[in-house]
């Protein structure tokens, strides 16, 4: 239980860093942060008490108490995703500062809300 | 004012993430399709590591679906920072002796590490998406630690990136021409816990590997080439 608690935490802590923060790489940070909470929610609602890896390295292991190998598989992929997308929006970010030479989103006219 | 709007839509949210979870059990199987790929997956796939098996045969459609998406993130990241003029890049302070050295020792190491993490993708934890990471991270400490090496060869990456990424497809089209099924395993499975077994899953996971190393590495070479 209290892992569902961390990673819904993770997950607010970023949202509200999205909402409140002005500096365009805090609210990169926020959406990363938001991001993992995912990645963790996702893992521990596959975990089963006492469980082992879904690996069948050695003979003897019990098929019933290996953990979910679907919520794994995604987010294998979803973390590289996850690393790949925070370049672009690193890269965005980088192209809006040489544009009007801030970061703050007071000043960047466009992106006010 | 700002502050407190987002408080009380996050306030709103979170009453609405309890009333939502509060029922959620943990720790125990929660999925059906868990047991079918945990009693059937080595039987079925040869592979003994069931998360390679479900990303790479039984959701491998959805595998190449992510592996285009990094690739199209990728493409966006170098469209976005493209310039006309390159600038050269700055010489930059020699680094130390030491440094160096050890730059110089550990990037072949972490470039066997890699490769080994993904070669084994299908008996130990690991795989291409992980051992791309690893070798993209090689590339990643020779570009901050010896300047003397002086940038990637920029097209020998997009050609490997490339053919790694045609060989996913066309190993995915060979077996629909085989079997009749997209990314059917139709090569030989062996015995179980071996290094040449479980047909199309190393192939693949390679192929993966070597598309990761580079398009991540091409990423990095993107956004330290900026001034």
């Amino acid at each position: 239980m209290i892992y569902y608690v961390g990673a819904f935490g993770l997950i607010i802590i970023g949202l509200y860093i999205i909402l409140t923060k002005r500096n365009l790489i805090k609210m990169i940070i926020g959406l990363d942060l938001f991001e993992t909470g995912i990645f963790i929610l996702l893992i521990c609602m596959g975990y089963i008490k006492g469980g082992t890896a879904p690996i069948f390295s050695k003979s003897g292991l019990n098929p019933a108490l290996m953990v979910d190998p679907v919520p794994q598989a995604l987010v294998l992929t979803a973390i590289v995703i996850g690393v790949a997308t925070l370049a672009l929006a690193l890269s965005l970010a980088i192209k809006l500062y040489r544009h009007y030479g801030t970061l703050d989103m007071r000043k960047i006219r466009e992106l006010k809300w | 004012m700002r502050k407190i709007i987002s408080i009380i839509l996050l306030a709103v949210l979170i009453i609405g993430i309890v009333y939502c979870v509060r029922e959620m059990p943990f720790g125990e199987a929660q999925s059906r399709v868990r047991g079918y790929y945990v009693s059937n997956g080595v039987r079925q796939t040869g592979a003994t590591n069931i998360v390679t098996s479900v990303v790479v045969n039984y959701r491998g459609f959805d595998t190449l679906g992510e592996v285009t998406v990094l690739f199209l993130a990728a493409i966006g990241l170098s469209a976005v920072l493209y310039r006309e003029e390159k600038k050269q890049r700055k010489a930059g302070r020699k680094s130390s002796l030491i440094l160096y050295t050890g730059c110089r020792f550990l990037f072949p190491l972490i470039l066997l590490f890699g490769t080994y993490i993904f070669v084994h993708g299908h008996l130990t934890p690991g795989g291409g998406f992980q051992g791309g990471a690893i070798i993209a991270s090689g590339f990643l400490l020779t570009m901050l630690g010896c300047w003397k090496w002086g940038g990637i060869n920029k097209v020998a990456f997009k050609i490997t990136e490339s053919f790694a990424g045609l060989v996913f497809v066309v190993v995915g089209l060979l077996g629909l021409l085989y079997s009749g099924y997209f990314l059917m395993n139709y090569l030989p499975k062996g015995l179980p816990n071996e290094l040449f077994s479980s047909g199309i899953i190393p192939v693949i996971y390679v192929a993966i590997g070597f598309k990761v190393g580079s398009e991540l590495t091409g990423v990095l070479d993107n956004l330290i080439e900026e001034p």
